[in-house]
C-alpha cells in the first residue's frame, strides 16, 4: 500500500497531495457556503469556464520546465484564432463548410506553432533571456493582430465551431474533453517521453545537458513550438466560446497562467515540476472564482483572492513560518 | 572614453541606434526635430522613466517587479481617498501620501521575498493580482473626477510660442521625472547603499559573507520601486487628470522591456540609469516617430515589438554566461 | 605588525561542534604561529571548512577550551569580531562582485553598513592601488573584474583582505583552477605576506603544492585531529596516509598492450590551441597525456570530441573520423568526462537516475517510444553494481552523493552508451585520496575488458600509476613519451616542471 502511494507520489509530483487537500477543503466550505455550489448546473459551467485557462497554463508550463517563460502565449492564442476566423471568412464565413474549418484550425495551429518556434529559435541560438524574448515576440503579436482588425472584433462563423465551445458529448462540455486530451498529451510527454526528458534537463543545467549530448537547441525550439501550438487550440477555443475573435480577448489570463503554476509547485528556475499539481491548481483557482460568484463576490475579488492564496500557498511552502512571528531571536 | 564604450557596450549600441532614428526623424519628417514635438515627447514619456528608473534598482538587486504599475494604481486612489478626506491637502502632502503608501506596496514585496526567501517573479506576479483585484473589487471599477484642483492643475515649466502659433510647453512632471531619474542615478552610483544594491544582484552570497544587510538590501530596492510608483501615481494624475482604476493595468511589461532593453540584467548586478532612460526614450522615439511618418498608430506596435526583437537577435549575448549568471543570481 | 605576545595568530583548543548528532569536529586543537605559513589538510568531510567557519564566526561551537585571536582570549568570535581582529577568508568562489570594478571589489568592505554615505571612489582606488602594489602587482583598477583571468581575481580577494588589515588569511583551495605558472606567482605572494608577519593558513588537495609552501601542517580525518607535523622531512605518499588513515598504494600498472588501433590522429592542429599532434590509442590501452594547465590538453579532448574542428587527420577503428558535433562524435563511439563535473559533468538539481539515463534514451524505450521506467530503473541499479557506487534511491538528487560516487555516476552515464574510446579529463578533481584509488582501480578493469582510454591529468602522479603510456604535452605540442615503468615520478615532473 504504502509502495503504491510513494509510486503515486513520483507519477503525480509531491505537490499533488497538499493540493487535493487543499482542494477538498475549500470544496467542502464552498458547498456549506452556497446551496448552489454542490449542483450540476456549476461543475457543468465550470466545465465551460476552466478548459481556457487551463489549456493557456499548459502552454505556459513547457517553457518554464525548460527554464523559461512564455509571456506571448495570449496574443500567440489571439494570432492564432485570428488566422482561423481569416480562413472561414475566405470560405463563406458562417457558410464556411467542415473542410474549411479543418483548414483554418490546421492554419492557426501552423501559425502559432511556427510564432512559438521562433521565439524558440531566438532564446537558443542567441541566447537572450527567454523574459524579453518572449516579451518583445508579445509586444509584436499584439501589434501586428491590432494592426490586422484595427482594433476590432471578427464575428460570423459556422455554427459547428460554436458548438465546440458550448456543445457536450453524453453531458460532458466539448472544451473540457478537449483540455483534458492536452493534458494528458501533456502528462506523457513530460513523465515518459524523450524530448519531455531533454526538457527538464535544458531547464536545470543547459550547458551540461549539452555536455551530455542532448540536442539542446533543438529542445527548446520545440518546447516553444510546442507552445505555441496549444496556444492556437486555446485560441480556437476562445473563438468558438466568444464566436468573435478580437486582439486582446483573454489578456487578464497571462499572469494567472504564471500563477498557477506556480501553485503547481513548479521551479521557477526550471528543471522541475510535473503537470497534474498544475491541472489541480486550475481546479482550484476556478472552484475559487465560481464558489466566490456564488456567494456573491465578483471576479476582481476572486482575483485578489488568487494572488493572496498563492502567497499563502508559498508562505506555507517555504517553511518559515517562524517569520511570522515578530521579535523572535535570530 | 573608448573605455567607457567597452564597459557599457549595451548603452552605447542603444544610444547609437537612437541617435540614428532621431537624425533620420529630423530629415525625413519636418515635425520631429520641433519644440513642440520634443517637449510633448517629454512630457508623454514622462511617467514612463519615472517608473523605469524604479524598476531599474529592482532589476540591479536581482529581483523583478512585475506590481509596480498596478500598484501606481492603487496608490492614485488610495491617495486621492486621503487627500479628499482631508480636505483637499497640497503638492507637499500629496508627495509625502503617494510616496509613502507607494513603499508601503513595494515593502509588502520586499517583506514576503526576504522573509519567507520567496522568489520576486512568484511574489510579484501574487501581489499583481491581489493590488489589481482589490483596487478594481473595493472601486467597482469606477474613476474619481472631483480631484482637488492643485492635483490636477497643470503646471508649465518652460512656454514657447512658434512663430506659426503653434505652443510648446514643458509640463511640471518632466521636472518631477529629472528628478527622480538624478536621486537614482545619486543613490545607486554614489551612495554606499546603493553600491551594496549592486554587490547584493550581482553574488548574493558573497554580499551576504561580506556582511551587507540582505533584509535592508531588499527593502531599500523594493521600498525605491515602489516610491518611485507613488510619484508617478501623483504624476499620471496631475496629466490625465482622472483616476480610472485600470487605466494603467497591462503598462508593466512594456515598461520592463524597455528598461530591460536598456541594458538592465534579469539576474541582477547590472544596469545604468542612463540605460534605463535610453531604453524608454528608444521606444517612446519610434512610436513618436511612426506616428510623425503617417503609418497607422495600429501598426506602431507591431514595428516596436519587431524592433526590439531584432535588437535582440542582433545583440549576439553569451548563451552560457547569461543562463549561468541567472542561475546564480536566482539562488 | 605586532602580534600577541605568545607569538601565535590563533590557539584553538578543544573545539566541539555538531551537526545533527554528528560531531563535524570533535574536540579540535588549531594553533597558527604569527607569519607562518601553515596547511590544513584531510578529505572532503573531514572537517576543515567547518573548522575555517568556527574561527571566522559562520558557526558557534558546542564547546571549546580557548579560542585566542593574537594572544587574545576571546569567548565567541562573530563574524564582525573576527574581521576587526584582522582574520579573513578568501573562499574558493572567492566571493567578489564581477560586474563591479577592481578598485571597488579591493575595498567593498569599506562600503558595507546599513548608515547611508557618499563613496569615496578617489580614496577607494588610492587604498586599492596601494594594496596592489605592496603586493607588487599592476592591474586597471577601473576594469570589471568579470574581464580578469581567474588568477588575477585571486590576487584581487587577497588584496580585499590586505585592505581590511588581515593578518591571518585563510586560504581555501586556492589554487584549483590556476596554471602552474599562476600557482607559482600566487605562492611567492604567500611567502611575500608571511615575510611581512601575515599568517596564512593553506588549504589545498595538491599534497606537492602543500608540501612546498608551508612550515606546518595540520591534518584532519573524521573530524579529529591526526596531528601537527612539518613539512621538513614529510612525503606525499606519507601525507596521503595520514589524510586517509590507510596505505595507499601506488604501485605503476602499465603493462605492454598489443590490441587492435582504435583511434589514430595525425597531424592535428588547432591553431592557438596545438599543433601536429600524432596519437593513437589501441583497445585495452590507458594513454596517460599530462602537462601543465594550458599546455592545450583540453583543447585536445575538444577537438577529439568535436567540440572544435581540427585540421589533419582522424581514424577510429581503421575508418576516417570527422566528428561533426559532440553528438555526432558520441554516435560513433567516443565519450568525454569533463574535467568540471558540477557544472558541465552533472545535473545537480536532477536524480541519479536521470543523470545516468541521460545519455543512453534512445535504448530505454519502450515499444510505444516512451522511456520506460523499468528499463531506466535496471539500467541505474546495473551499473550501481558493477562500479560500486554507494547511492540512497536512484530518486535521489545526485548532489546527495559524495564527490567520487558523483564521478561514479559519471562515468556510469558514459560507459552506458557502449564507447570505443573514453576520455577522462581531469577525472580526480574534487575526488577525495581515498575515493581516487576506487576510481582508478576501474578505469584499469575497464581497460582489461578492452576500451582504449585517453587518461588526462595535471598530476604526474596519477598518469604515472594509472597509464600504460604516459605523454608529455607542452605549449600545444607532444614533446614526449614516458613508459611508466622505465621512469620515476621525479623525472617526469622534471620534464614538466622544466
Amino acid at each position: 500500500m504504502s509502495a503504491f502511494i510513494t509510486r503515486l507520489r513520483n507519477a503525480l509530483g509531491r505537490e499533488t497531495f497538499g493540493l487535493l487537500i487543499l482542494l477538498a477543503v475549500m470544496v467542502t466550505a464552498f458547498s456549506l457556503a452556497s446551496p448552489k455550489f454542490l449542483t450540476a448546473a456549476n461543475f457543468g459551467s465550470m466545465g465551460y469556464q476552466a478548459p481556457l485557462l487551463g489549456l493557456l497554463t499548459l502552454a505556459m508550463l513547457g517553457p518554464m520546465i525548460s527554464g523559461g517563460i512564455n509571456l506571448a502565449i495570449i496574443f500567440l492564442a489571439n494570432i492564432s484564432g485570428l488566422t482561423f476566423a481569416w480562413v472561414m471568412l475566405q470560405f463563406g464565413g458562417a457558410d464556411a463548410g467542415l473542410p474549411a474549418i479543418l483548414l483554418g484550425a490546421l492554419a492557426a495551429m501552423a501559425v502559432g506553432a511556427a510564432a512559438g518556434a521562433l521565439e524558440g529559435a531566438v532564446i537558443a541560438f542567441v541566447g537572450a533571456h527567454p523574459i524579453l524574448v518572449s516579451l518583445a515576440m508579445m509586444i509584436f503579436l499584439r501589434g501586428l493582430g491590432e494592426f490586422l482588425t484595427k482594433g476590432g472584433d471578427i464575428s460570423g462563423f459556422p455554427d459547428v465551431v460554436g458548438a465546440l465551445g458550448h456543445g457536450a458529448i453524453f453531458g460532458f462540455p466539448l472544451p473540457l474533453l478537449l483540455f483534458l486530451v492536452v493534458a494528458f498529451v501533456w502528462h506523457v510527454l513530460f513523465s515518459r517521453s524523450r524530448h519531455g526528458f531533454a526538457t527538464y534537463m535544458v531547464g536545470s543545467n543547459i550547458r551540461a545537458a549539452e555536455y551530455s549530448g542532448l540536442p539542446t537547441k533543438r529542445t527548446l525550439i520545440t518546447i516553444y513550438a510546442l507552445s505555441g501550438l496549444v496556444c492556437a487550440i486555446a485560441g480556437i477555443l476562445m473563438l468558438a466560446r466568444f464566436n468573435s475573435v478580437r486582439v486582446g480577448h483573454g489578456e487578464a489570463m497571462l499572469l494567472v497562467t504564471v500563477l498557477a503554476i506556480f501553485l503547481g509547485g513548479i521551479d521557477p528556475f526550471g528543471g522541475h515540476g510535473r503537470v497534474a499539481p498544475v491541472i489541480l491548481s486550475i481546479l482550484i483557482l476556478q472552484i475559487l472564482s465560481s464558489g466566490l460568484n456564488l456567494i456573491g463576490a465578483n471576479q476582481h475579488l476572486a482575483t485578489a483572492v488568487w494572488g493572496l492564496f498563492l502567497i499563502a500557498v508559498m508562505i506555507l511552502r517555504s517553511g518559515r513560518l517562524a517569520a511570522l512571528i515578530p521579535f523572535r531571536k535570530d | 572614453m573608448r573605455k567607457l564604450m567597452k564597459n557599457r557596450q549595451i548603452e552605447t549600441r542603444i544610444f547609437i541606434a537612437l541617435a540614428a532614428i532621431c537624425i533620420f526623424l529630423s530629415l525625413a519628417t519636418d515635425t520631429f526635430l520641433t519644440s513642440a514635438n520634443l517637449t510633448s515627447l517629454l512630457n508623454n514619456s514622462s511617467v514612463n522613466l519615472i517608473w523605469a528608473v524604479g524598476l531599474l534598482v529592482v532589476l540591479i538587486a536581482g529581483g523583478i517587479d512585475i506590481s509596480f504599475a498596478v500598484a501606481t494604481s492603487v496608490v492614485q486612489y488610495i491617495a486621492a481617498k486621503i487627500l479628499i478626506g482631508m480636505g483637499g491637502g497640497n503638492w507637499v502632502l500629496g508627495f509625502i501620501v503617494c510616496g509613502g503608501v507607494g513603499i508601503m506596496l513595494g515593502l509588502i514585496n520586499a517583506a514576503l521575498i526576504h522573509g519567507f526567501r520567496i522568489i520576486s517573479i512568484v511574489v510579484t506576479i501574487a501581489t499583481f493580482n491581489a493590488f489589481f483585484g482589490l483596487l478594481m473589487f473595493f472601486t467597482r471599477g469606477r474613476s474619481i473626477y472631483n480631484l482637488p484642483d492643485w492635483w490636477i492643475e497643470r503646471i508649465p515649466l518652460y512656454e514657447h510660442q512658434a512663430a506659426d502659433g503653434t505652443w510648446s510647453q514643458l509640463m511640471m512632471p518632466v521636472a518631477v521625472m529629472v528628478v527622480c531619474v538624478i536621486a537614482t542615478w545619486f543613490l545607486i552610483q554614489r551612495t554606499n547603499l546603493g553600491r551594496q544594491i549592486y554587490a547584493f544582484g550581482d553574488n548574493p552570497e558573497g554580499a551576504r559573507r561580506a556582511g551587507v544587510n540582505l533584509a535592508l538590501m531588499q527593502g531599500l530596492a523594493f521600498g525605491w520601486c515602489g516610491m518611485m510608483a507613488g510619484i508617478a501615481a501623483l504624476m499620471q494624475v496631475n496629466i490625465v487628470q482622472e483616476v480610472v482604476p485600470n487605466a494603467l493595468y497591462g503598462r508593466e511589461l512594456d515598461v520592463l522591456a524597455a528598461t530591460v532593453l536598456g541594458g538592465a540584467r534579469l539576474g541582477g548586478g547590472k544596469g545604468t540609469v542612463l540605460g534605463a532612460v535610453l531604453g524608454v526614450m528608444f521606444v517612446a522615439v519610434t512610436q513618436n516617430g511612426l506616428n510623425l511618418l503617417g503609418i497607422s498608430p495600429f501598426a506602431f506596435k507591431m514595428i516596436i515589438g519587431a524592433a526590439i526583437l531584432i535588437a535582440i537577435s542582433t545583440s549576439n549575448m553569451n548563451l552560457g554566461g547569461l543562463f549561468a549568471t541567472r542561475k546564480e543570481g536566482a539562488k | 605588525m605586532t602580534s600577541g605576545s605568545d607569538g601565535f595568530a590563533l590557539r584553538l583548543k578543544g573545539i566541539t561542534k555538531i551537526f545533527g548528532g554528528v560531531k563535524a569536529l570533535d574536540a579540535v586543537d588549531f594553533e597558527v604561529r604569527a607569519g607562518e605559513v601553515h596547511c590544513l589538510a584531510g578529505e572532503n568531510g573531514c572537517g576543515k571548512s567547518t573548522l575555517i567557519k568556527v574561527v571566522t564566526g559562520v558557526y558557534t561551537p558546542e564547546s571549546a577550551e580557548e579560542i585566542s585571536l593574537f594572544g587574545e582570549a576571546v569567548s565567541t568570535i562573530t563574524p564582525v569580531k573576527a574581521r576587526a581582529k584582522g582574520v579573513s577568508v578568501i573562499w574558493q568562489d572567492l566571493a567578489l562582485f564581477p560586474n563591479m570594478s577592481v578598485a571597488e571589489n579591493i575595498a567593498f568592505d569599506t562600503l558595507v553598513g546599513a548608515r547611508p554615505r557618499g563613496v569615496p571612489f578617489a580614496k577607494m582606488k588610492a587604498a586599492a592601488a596601494e594594496v596592489l602594489a605592496r603586493l607588487g602587482v599592476t592591474l586597471d583598477l577601473d576594469a570589471p573584474l568579470e574581464t580578469l583571468p581567474i588568477a588575477q581575481r585571486q590576487v584581487v580577494a587577497i588584496a580585499r583582505a590586505l585592505l581590511n588589515d588581515a593578518r591571518l588569511i585563510f586560504m581555501d583551495e586556492p589554487t584549483a583552477s590556476l596554471t602552474q605558472s599562476e600557482t607559482d606567482r600566487l605562492l611567492e605572494i604567500v611567502r611575500k605576506l608571511s615575510a611581512d608577519g601575515v599568517a596564512v593558513v593553506f588549504v589545498s588537495h595538491r599534497l606537492a603544492e602543500v608540501l612546498d609552501i608551508s612550515s606546518r601542517v595540520t591534518v584532519l580525518r573524521d573530524g579529529k585531529l591526526v596531528g601537527v607535523y612539518p613539512t621538513e622531512g614529510m612525503t606525499q605518499a606519507r601525507l596521503g596516509e595520514l589524510m586517509t588513515g590507510h596505505l595507499l598504494e601506488s604501485n605503476v600498472s602499465a603493462r605492454d598492450v598489443s590490441g587492435p588501433v582504435v583511434f589514430e590522429a595525425k597531424g592535428l592542429s588547432v591553431p592557438g590551441q596545438f599543433e601536429n599532434i600524432d596519437l593513437t590509442i589501441r583497445a585495452g590501452e590507458v594513454v596517460g597525456l599530462t602537462g601543465l594547465i594550458g599546455a592545450g590538453r583540453t583543447e585536445l579532448a575538444h577537438a577529439m570530441i568535436g567540440m572544435t574542428r581540427a585540421q589533419g587527420t582522424m581514424r577510429l577503428m581503421g575508418k576516417p573520423y570527422i566528428p561533426g558535433s559532440l553528438r555526432d562524435a558520441i554516435a560513433q563511439g567516443l565519450a568525454y568526462v569533463s574535467e568540471d563535473r558540477l557544472s558541465l559533468g552533472l545535473l545537480q538539481k536532477q536524480s541519479i537516475a536521470d543523470n545516468a539515463a541521460i545519455s543512453v534514451l534512445p535504448k530505454l524505450l519502450d515499444q510505444f517510444g516512451l522511456i520506460s521506467p523499468a528499463k531506466k530503473q535496471a539500467l541505474i541499479l546495473d551499473w550501481v553494481k558493477r562500479l560500486g557506487i554507494k547511492i540512497g534511491a536512484p530518486e535521489n538528487p545526485i548532489a546527495t552523493l559524495s564527490g567520487g560516487n558523483q564521478q561514479k555516476v559519471v562515468l556510469a552515464k558514459w560507459l552506458a552508451t557502449e564507447p570505443k574510446l573514453l576520455i577522462l579529463d581531469s577525472p580526480t578533481v574534487g575526488v577525495d585520496v581515498g575515493a581516487r584509488a576506487g576510481i582508478f582501480r576501474i578505469v584499469r578493469d575497464l581497460a582489461d575488458q578492452g576500451l582504449a582510454i585517453l587518461l588526462i591529468s595535471d598530476e604526474a602522479s596519477e598518469v604515472l600509476y594509472n597509464a600504460d603510456r604516459v605523454l608529455h604535452m607542452a605549449e600545444g605540442r607532444i614533446r614526449e613519451s614516458f613508459d611508466p615503468r622505465q621512469t620515476t615520478i621525479q623525472a617526469l615532473e622534471a620534464a614538466i616542471y622544466a
